[in-house]
C-alpha cells in the first residue's frame, strides 16, 4: 500500500456549511438535506454555533509518511495547510516563508480523528451525579431534549481525547430512551461554551436505542415498554404524531395562512428527521432488531445513518451494504450484556468486505483516546481471517467514515486541499500500539503538541488538582 | 499440585525465544514434555517421536499472566445468575474463596486464551477502576484457561486475600476513609485475637468480634505472612493507608490499582510491596484525581515490582494492548512482557513453576507471529500445560457460520 502522489493543487473549496442536495450516500457535499443552520422547521435558526477558527500561522509538516484517508499512503510526504484549510499534500510541496515548518521524519500525519459516538461532555468526569447528564430517563421518547445543553465544556475528558488525535465528536443522549434526543456535533477545541464548539455545517443527529436498555428502564418500573414489541410500539406511535405535526408546519410555513401551528419540541425534532435534515444514530446491537429498525425506518421514510455498536452487523452485512446504513462499532467489544454476545473481531472486516461503511467509534472516555488502535486491531484481525483490508481502508474507519456519518464528508475526515486542517501527527504508524499523537491541529490550530506543555490545554477542573 | 493431562513431547523449533528469566535466545529451541519445559536453547536434541512445531521466524514467549479478573466467575455482566464473584451481605468476606464459583465451560475462556493468555487470577469484588463495594471481597484463586474441573485448572487457591481501602469502601466504614481503615484493622485485630483465644470464643467468653469465626479463621495465614493481601487502592492517601495497615500487622500487601501510585514510587518499592496496575486508566474520579498513562512506567522507574492486569474480564486478552500502551507511556518493553509473566508469577508465590520458560517449568508457552502486544501479531500456538490449545472459541464458530451470506445453519 504505497503511493507516491506528485504535488497536489491549492486550496480553494469553502469548507463549512456549503450546500448539497439531499444525496446522503454521495461524497460530495456535506448536507444530505438543507444546510444545517437553515431554518426548514418555520420557527428560525435555534441555538446557533458560534465556532470561530483560531487564527494561526500556516504549518508545513515535512518528509512523514502521510496517511490521507483518501486512497494514499505517501512515503516522505509533505502537507501544508493556512487558515484552517489543507492546502497542499504530496511530495514537493514548497513551504512558504511564513509557514512553520515541522519536520515529520519518522512520524506518520492523519486526518484528525472523528468519535461518532462519545458521551464526554454529557457524562463528564469525575463522574458523579452532578455530572450525569447524558440521560433524560424520565419518559422513553425525549425527542425535545439537546445534547449540547448537557455538554459541559470544562470536562477533563476532553483533553484526553485530544491527546488521542481526536477532533471531532458526536456528544449523544445515553440509551435509556427509545428516542433519546438530538446529538451535539461538536469540534474539540477549548471553549467557554458549548455554542463555541458546535461544528458549524454539521447536521443534528437522532439518537434512538433499540433492546434491552429502554425496556429495562422502563419494564423496570412498570412502565412502556417493558418487551422488545413494545419499543417498536413506541417508536412507531412518536413518528405517527411526527407524521402529523409535520404535515401541519409544512402547510403553514408553504401558505402562511392563519395562525402557525403549536410548537412542541418533541415532534419538531421528529419532523427534522422526517424531512431528512436530522440524521437517525441509533443504538442496536441485534442483527434481527437492526432489521426491525430498517422496517420502522421504511414505513416512515427516513434513513438510518448509522447503526451504533452493532455487534451483529457482520450477519446482515449485506443488507446494510444495499441500505447505505453505516455501522458505529468498536474492535472487539461483546459480552457484557446478552444482545452484546455475538460481537466478533471481525464485525468490522466482514461490513467493509461486504460493501458497507465502517466506523470505529468508543462509547467510551477511555476508548476514544486510542481508536486508532481499535481500527488496527479490527483490520489485522480481518487480514488474518483472510478478508483483505487496507490500510487507508482502516484509517477511513476513524475519519473519513465518521465524517460521512455526520454529514461532514465535504469538510472533514480526509487530507485533500481544500478540506478542514484536521490533522495529527503520530510518533509512528498509527496502525501500531506504540504510536502516539504528538501534535494535534483543529482547524489549523495546535491544540496539542505532547513535547510541549504549553500546548496542552488543562480544562478548569484540573487546575489545582494533583 | 497441578494436573498434567498429557503424556506428550513436544519441540518448538526455530524460533525467537523470550524466556524472560534471561535474555531472548534466536533459533532456538522449547522442548516440552508431559505438560513441562525440559529444555530451552539453541542445543536441545529434539528426541525422536516428537511433536515439532516450527516457529522459524516466530517469537516463543511464556503465557501470559492476567493480574485479576474474573475469568469464570462472570459469564454475562448485566446477568446476574451468572456471575459469581461477589459475597453480598458481608463487608468482611474473608471465607469465601471463588473457587467453586468458578465456571470451567465459561465461553470467555476460550476466547481469551486464544490471544495469548494462558493463566488469570481470578479475584472476588472487582479491582478495575474504580473497585466494587465491600471491604474484604474474599480469597482469590491462581488459574490455568484449561480443563474440564476446577481441579485441573487451578495452581494455587486462595492464591491472595483481596481487599478494598478506595472510595467505594466507604459504606462497609460508615462513610468514611477513617472508619473504612479502622474497620480492617479491628477485622484484622479481632482476627488475631481470635487466634489466641479460640477456646474462649467457642465459650462465649471473649467481647464481640468483627467478623464470623469462618472470616477470623481465613484471615490467619494473612496475619502470618503466608498469604498475600490485595488490596485496591487509588488515591495516594489510600495507598500510603494501605501501607501503614501492612506495616503495622506485617502483611504481606500487593496494591491493586494505584492509580496515584506513581507519586509515592519509591515509598512504595521501599516497602517491598508490588503492584498490580491497569495502564490505560486515566480517567479521572475523585477517588484518584491524579490518574494517569504513565502511572506503570514510572512505579517501575521508583523500583516497584509491577505486574498488569486487564480487569475487563470478557476481554482479558486485550492485556497485550494494555502492554504496549504501558511501553508507549514509557516502560521498557521487557519490563512489559516481564509484567505479564514473570513478575505476576512471583507476585502470586508461583515462579517457581510459571512466568518463564525454563526447564522444570510448566509448559505454558505462546508462538507468536511477531512481538506480542502489536495488532499485526497473530497467535499461531497457545499450550496450556503443554496441550496445544485448539485456536476456536463460540466467536470462530460464529464467523465461519457468516463469512459468507446468507449464513451457513
Amino acid at each position: 500500500m504505497r503511493f507516491v502522489m506528485i504535488v497536489v493543487g491549492l486550496a480553494v473549496t469553502a469548507g463549512c456549511a456549503s450546500a448539497g442536495g439531499r444525496r446522503p450516500t454521495s461524497t460530495a457535499p456535506a448536507a444530505a438535506a438543507a444546510p444545517a443552520g437553515q431554518d426548514t422547521t418555520g420557527v428560525g435558526p435555534q441555538y446557533p454555533s458560534t465556532y470561530k477558527r483560531h487564527p494561526n500561522p500556516a504549518v508545513l509538516i515535512r518528509n512523514a509518511t502521510i496517511m490521507t484517508a483518501a486512497g494514499q499512503e505517501i512515503q516522505g510526504g509533505s502537507i501544508l495547510f493556512r487558515d484552517g484549510k489543507i492546502v497542499a499534500v504530496g511530495t514537493t510541496v514548497e513551504a512558504p516563508s511564513d509557514a512553520t515548518v515541522v519536520d515529520g521524519t519518522g512520524k506518520w500525519v492523519t486526518p484528525g480523528v472523528i468519535d461518532t459516538h462519545s458521551h464526554i461532555g454529557v457524562y463528564a468526569a469525575p463522574g458523579t451525579f452532578a455530572e450525569s447528564d447524558g440521560n433524560e430517563a424520565t419518559n422513553p421518547v425525549t425527542s425535545e431534549v439537546w445534547a449540547e445543553h448537557s455538554f459541559w465544556p470544562q470536562d477533563p475528558q476532553i483533553p484526553l481525547a485530544i491527546a488521542g488525535g481526536v477532533t471531532t465528536i458526536q456528544a449523544l443522549p445515553g440509551s435509556a430512551n427509545l428516542i433519546g434526543g438530538r446529538s451535539a456535533i461538536l469540534k474539540l477545541v477549548p471553549a467557554r461554551s458549548v455554542q463555541e464548539m458546535k461544528f458549524p455545517g454539521a447536521h443534528y443527529g437522532l439518537k434512538m436505542a433499540c433492546g434491552e436498555n429502554p425496556k429495562r428502564v422502563y419494564g423496570g418500573r412498570g412502565g412502556a415498554p417493558s418487551t422488545r414489541m413494545g419499543n417498536m410500539a413506541g417508536y412507531r406511535a412518536a413518528f405517527i404524531a411526527a407524521q402529523d405535526y409535520r404535515r401541519r408546519w409544512d402547510k403553514w410555513n408553504k401558505d402562511h395562512q392563519g395562525d402557525p401551528p403549536d410548537r412542541n419540541l418533541r415532534n419538531e425534532t421528529l419532523a427534522e428527521v422526517l424531512r431528512g435534515n436530522i440524521y437517525v444514530q441509533n443504538h442496536c446491537y441485534r442483527a434481527d432488531e437492526m432489521m426491525q429498525m430498517l422496517d420502522l425506518a421504511h414505513e416512515f421514510g427516513f434513513k438510518i445513518r448509522s447503526f451504533h455498536h452493532a455487534v451483529e452487523a457482520y450477519k446482515i452485512a449485506d443488507v446494510l451494504a444495499r441500505e447505505g446504513t453505516a455501522v458505529s462499532i468498536w474492535s472487539d467489544w461483546w459480552g457484557f450484556k446478552e444482545e452484546a454476545m455475538d460481537g466478533i473481531y471481525e464485525n468490522a472486516a466482514l461490513v467493509q468486505q461486504a460493501g458497507g461503511r465502517v466506523v470505529i467509534h468508543s462509547d467510551d472516555a477511555s476508548g476514544i483516546q486510542r481508536l486508532n488502535q481499535e481500527a488496527a486491531k479490527a483490520m489485522y484481525h480481518g487480514r488474518r481471517a483472510g478478508i483483505p483490508i487496507t490500510r487507508d481502508q482502516a484509517v477511513r474507519w476513524f475519519t473519513a467514515n465518521p465524517a460521512w456519518v455526520l454529514g461532514l464528508e465535504s469538510v472533514v475526515g480526509t487530507l485533500e486541499p481544500g478540506k478542514m486542517a484536521d490533522v495529527v501527527l503520530w510518533s509512528g504508524d498509527p496502525l501500531s500500539v506504540y504510536a502516539q499523537a504528538v501534535r494535534v491541529y483543529n482547524d489549523g490550530w495546535l491544540v496539542y503538541d505532547r513535547n510541549d506543555p504549553t500546548h496542552q490545554p488543562k480544562t478548569d477542573f484540573t487546575l489545582g488538582q494533583p | 499440585m497441578i494436573a498434567f493431562l498429557l503424556a506428550q513431547t513436544i519441540a518448538i523449533i526455530g524460533g525467537t525465544v523470550y524466556p524472560v528469566s534471561g535474555p531472548k535466545i534466536e533459533n532456538a529451541t522449547v522442548l516440552i514434555r508431559d505438560g513441562r519445559i525440559t529444555a530451552v536453547g539453541t542445543n536441545v536434541a529434539v528426541p525422536a517421536g516428537a511433536t515439532r512445531i516450527d516457529a522459524s521466524g516466530k517469537w516463543v514467549t511464556p503465557g501470559l499472566i492476567d493480574g485479576a479478573g474474573q475469568m469464570g466467575l462472570r459469564e454475562i455482566g448485566a446477568v446476574q445468575g451468572t456471575n459469581e464473584y461477589t459475597l453480598r451481605g458481608n463487608d468482611v468476606a474473608a471465607g469465601f474463596n471463588v473457587l467453586e464459583g468458578i465456571n470451567p465451560a465459561s465461553t470467555l475462556i476460550a476466547v481469551n486464551r486464544m490471544e495469548g493468555v494462558t493463566t488469570t487470577l481470578a479475584v472476588p469484588g472487582s479491582l478495575g477502576v474504580p473497585p466494587s463495594g465491600g471491604l474484604i471481597w474474599g480469597q482469590a484463586a491462581l488459574i490455568d484457561l484449561d480443563g474440564a474441573t476446577i481441579e485441573t485448572m487451578q495452581i494455587k487457591s486462595p492464591a491472595a486475600m483481596v481487599a478494598n481501602l478506595s472510595e467505594s469502601a466507604k459504606d462497609a466504614g460508615g462513610g468514611s476513609r477513617a472508619g473504612v481503615a479502622q474497620r480492617l484493622r479491628r477485622a484484622l485485630s479481632d482476627a488475631r485475637e481470635y487466634a489466641t483465644r479460640r477456646a474462649d470464643y467457642r465459650r462465649r467468653q471473649i467481647q464481640d468480634l468483627s467478623a464470623s469465626a469462618a472470616d477470623l479463621e481465613a484471615l490467619q495465614p494473612v496475619l502470618r505472612g503466608e498469604l498475600p493481601l490485595i488490596v485496591a487502592a487509588n488515591r495516594r492517601s489510600d495507598i500510603e493507608t494501605a501501607l501503614r495497615i501492612a506495616r503495622e500487622y506485617k502483611l504481606r500487601l500487593i496494591l491493586a490499582g494505584a492509580a496515584e501510585g506513581w507519586m509515592v514510587p519509591g515509598g512504595i518499592a521501599a516497602a517491598g510491596v508490588p503492584v498490580l496496575v491497569e495502564p490505560l486508566d486515566n480517567i479521572p474520579s475523585y477517588d484518584a484525581l491524579g490518574i494517569r498513562y504513565e502511572n506503570a512506567a514510572l512505579l517501575a522507574k521508583g523500583g516497584a515490582k509491577v505486574a498488569l492486569m486487564e480487569t475487563t474480564t470478557e476481554n482479558t486478552r486485550d492485556l497485550r494492548q494494555q502492554a504496549g500502551n504501558a511501553v508507549a507511556n514509557g516502560m521498557t518493553w521487557d519490563q512489559a512482557l516481564r509484567a505479564v509473566t514473570l513478575t505476576p508469577a512471583e507476585i502470586f508465590g508461583v515462579a517457581g513453576q510459571y512466568g518463564s520458560l525454563e526447564a522444570g517449568k510448566v509448559a505454558n508457552v505462546v508462538v507468536w507471529s511477531g512481538d506480542p502486544f502489536e495488532f499485526s501479531t497473530g497467535v499461531e500456538h497457545v499450550f496450556i500445560r503443554g496441550r496445544d490449545i485448539p485456536l476456536r472459541s463460540r466467536q470462530t464458530e460464529l464467523l465461519e457460520r457468516y463469512r459468507t451470506l446468507p449464513p451457513k445453519y
